[in-house]
């Protein structure tokens, strides 16, 4: 079904194509072409389980209209993605965005499917609550596919005092986190069919955030607030449910927060904090749910010398309640530290008038000893060609969070050519 | 420092407008040369190169432009950029930079914003369409290529005049024009050892400039090669409406060219603002 609406969606669009050729006015659709792989290196344990070495094979067209009043008062822009996984040998497609902008002044609503990126973190999340595909980060797409649109509802409000942002999601959308048909993952439930159960589509469960900000003595300054629910699920033992089943929900959360970035110490320099207010387990003696956290973050970036940027980043989850966290604990868990300490490193290299770029990304965790790196080689064949060829590389004890990636090292391949 | 040559380039303002202050139409008149003693042909000649600046950088209350960049390598192969300008002078001497991509693809859409402060460093903004992501820019950025050409960051904002000594050599007349040539060497951190700029004495746009680096080398020109009258409301102002920076060692070479130029449009202070960095103003990014 889908794939007829594909096909039927790229025969209008073709055809508009054809029209605006036939009149000679401008092409209407921006967008790329792209192929993209992705192979694992690790022979891993239990690799017979899995059907591939390959973690992505695609081909993909995004395609892009966009139109504005000239005013500016009011516009729309869509944005679709066809795909052809040559993994699943199956074809289809996604709406990456697709909203309409009216703008009254001092308010502009924004409805529709869209992405919002909040807070100062690089790779790492703290007021951004918006729902994020890991699968693609770790599977070696390109890294605007690690962010997903929500059907929203947006409201910005500018004055010469603070700006806003208020969202309304009706439909929780939860993150992408890599699944067994693809990443060899270690089991916490052996032999345990997972089921997920989302929150129910109802007012009470409609997702709001809100974001206020203006500039303060020379820093950029935000303030957050979410109520919702954790992106990612938690497991737990469900009576109704058969005996080999494990129940996968979201419970609720609220995040209050602030982040700070401005220039200083010869770069920039970011600060973000974020209550985690776990609503379902506010004293911590749940097992089954996650504890309040305190989550922060510090950042600072710099040039080195021409063409090199140097980013590093320190974030420490802080764990509430910790005294009853470790009496609901059962003996066979595995016991996490109250304090979580993370750093980050980022350097880039530009070369050859930026047609070259070399890059990494580390994160270390610093309680876990687990890793993760992302080393890339980015090169700008023609204006419109490029191509990467990068690597995705964990490693950690088991239970870590990027240990448990360990069997998924994986080598990626991009070439896009945008029109 | 081989590393810095790239964007010692840049020095040189390329995104500044190339304009006389509209309605100050005297053009400035310093001291014969010989007729004043050395220290003050000092301050003159600083006077010369800042008067220069605001011609080029600071023309009328706001500007309109549609810029195009022409990246040419050595073996002839050229590169293209697009690119909406839009500039607002504030009090003392502070600016603001609004900067919409056309092209190429993979920037399209991008927007580039620049607070200008004369005596600190600038803030800088971009957003990433694509995962609608607002960032602030490291400010080191006399030392990195503006989207891959040999005009730098610095170059949209324009070095400030008093980060340089400067001295006045001589006058000289180029095919472009006729004033005086003065010489520059860094105070605060720069690319280059030496600037050399030949300053038009009707307009105080600048028609060319080398930059030496320590070993005493020349390794890039910039040359402005159309200088226009455009409108200004009443009066018009001269603007460099295409310019060149030439890299004599790589033989890599950046023109760019105004195709529309527009002054006093009204551009609102507001217009600089995290909110318009991801939704452009689509009555001036045409």
């Amino acid at each position: 079904m889908r794939g007829r609406v594909a096909l039927l969606l790229l025969g209008i669009i073709a055809a508009t194509a054809r029209a605006a050729a036939a009149q000679e006015a401008d092409w209407p659709f921006h967008g790329f072409a792209q192929v993209n792989w992705s192979v694992r290196t690790t022979s891993a344990e239990d690799e017979r389980l899995l059907s591939s070495d390959f973690l992505l094979g695609e081909e993909r067209l995004q395609l892009e209209l966009e139109r504005f009043s000239a005013s500016g008062t009011a516009g729309f822009l869509v944005k679709i993605d066809f795909f052809h996984d040559a993994l699943d040998k199956r074809a289809d497609l996604e709406v990456r965005e697709a909203y309409v902008d009216v703008a009254v002044a001092p308010v502009t609503l924004r409805l529709g499917r869209q992405i919002i990126t909040w807070g100062v973190g690089d790779l790492i999340f703290i007021n951004d609550v918006f729902p994020k595909d890991y699968t693609a980060l770790f599977s070696g797409q390109p890294l605007q596919y690690l962010k997903v649109g929500v059907d929203a509802f947006k409201l910005d409000f500018t004055s010469g005092l603070a700006s806003a942002e208020f969202v309304v999601v009706p439909s929780f959308e939860p993150d992408r986190l890599p699944g067994p048909d693809r990443f060899v993952l270690f089991d916490p439930f052996p032999g345990l069919q997972p089921v997920e159960r989302r929150p129910d589509l109802s007012l009470s469960n409609m997702e709001l955030a809100a974001r206020l900000y203006r500039r303060l003595v020379g820093a950029d300054v935000s303030l957050y607030a979410y109520r919702g629910f954790f992106g990612s699920p938690v497991a737990q033992p469900d009576g109704e449910l058969e005996a080999d089943q494990v129940l996968l929900r979201f419970p609720r959360l609220n995040v209050y927060g602030a982040s700070l970035q401005r220039a200083g110490f010869g770069g920039v320099v970011s600060a973000e904090l974020g209550y985690y207010d776990s609503r379902e387990d506010p004293d911590g003696s749940d097992p089954w749910v996650p504890n309040s956290e305190v989550r922060a973050l510090l950042g600072y970036q710099r040039q080195l010398w021409a063409e090199a940027q140097l980013g590093l980043q320190y974030y420490a989850e802080w764990m509430q309640d910790y005294d009853a966290y470790l009496t609901s604990l059962d003996a066979t868990s595995e016991l996490r530290d109250e304090v979580r300490h993370v750093a980050t490193l980022r350097y880039t290299q530009h070369l050859a008038y930026q047609t070259w770029q070399l890059s990494v990304f580390l994160f270390l965790g610093l309680s876990e000893a687990d890793y993760y790196a992302i080393p890339e080689i980015r090169h700008r064949l023609t204006e419109d060609l490029w191509l990467a060829l990068g690597a995705n590389v964990f490693g950690g004890g088991k239970r870590d969070l990027f240990g448990a990636l360990e069997g998924n090292d994986n080598v990626y391949l991009v070439a896009r050519f945008g029109f | 420092m081989t590393s810095k040559s790239l964007s010692a380039l840049t020095a040189v303002a390329v995104f500044g407008l190339a304009t006389q202050q509209a309605g100050r139409g005297e053009p400035f008149s310093p001291r014969p040369q010989g007729a004043a003693p050395l220290a003050n042909q000092a301050v003159d000649a600083g006077e010369i190169v800042a008067r220069s600046r605001d011609a080029f950088y600071a023309a009328a209350t706001d500007m309109r432009a549609r810029v195009r960049m022409v990246l040419v390598s050595k073996d002839g192969r050229t590169r293209e950029r697009e690119l909406t300008m839009l500039r607002k002078n504030f009090e003392n001497g502070e600016q603001r930079y609004y900067i919409y991509f056309h092209r190429p693809s993979d920037v399209r859409s991008t927007t580039f914003m620049v607070w200008k402060y004369p005596e600190r460093n600038d803030d800088r903004w971009i957003y990433v369409p694509a995962i609608n992501l607002v960032r602030r820019i490291a400010a080191d950025d006399a030392r990195s290529s503006f989207v891959g050409t040999d005009f730098s960051y610095e170059d949209i904002s324009g070095r400030d005049a008093n980060a340089d000594e400067h001295r006045l050599l001589r006058e000289d007349t180029l095919d472009t024009g006729t004033g005086y040539v003065v010489e520059s060497r860094p105070v605060r951190a720069a690319d280059y050892e030496r600037r050399v700029s030949w300053i038009d004495r009707a307009t105080s746009l600048p028609l060319r400039e080398d930059y030496y680096d320590v070993q005493g080398t020349l390794y890039g020109v910039f040359t402005s090669d159309e200088i226009r009258e455009v409108e200004a409301g009443e009066a018009t102002v001269p603007t460099v409406v295409k310019r060149t920076m030439q890299n004599v060692k790589t033989g890599h070479r950046t023109e760019v060219t105004f195709l529309e130029v527009e002054y006093d449009v009204g551009i609102r202070d507001d217009l600089f603002t995290e909110s318009n960095l991801r939704r452009p103003p689509r009555r001036w990014i045409r």
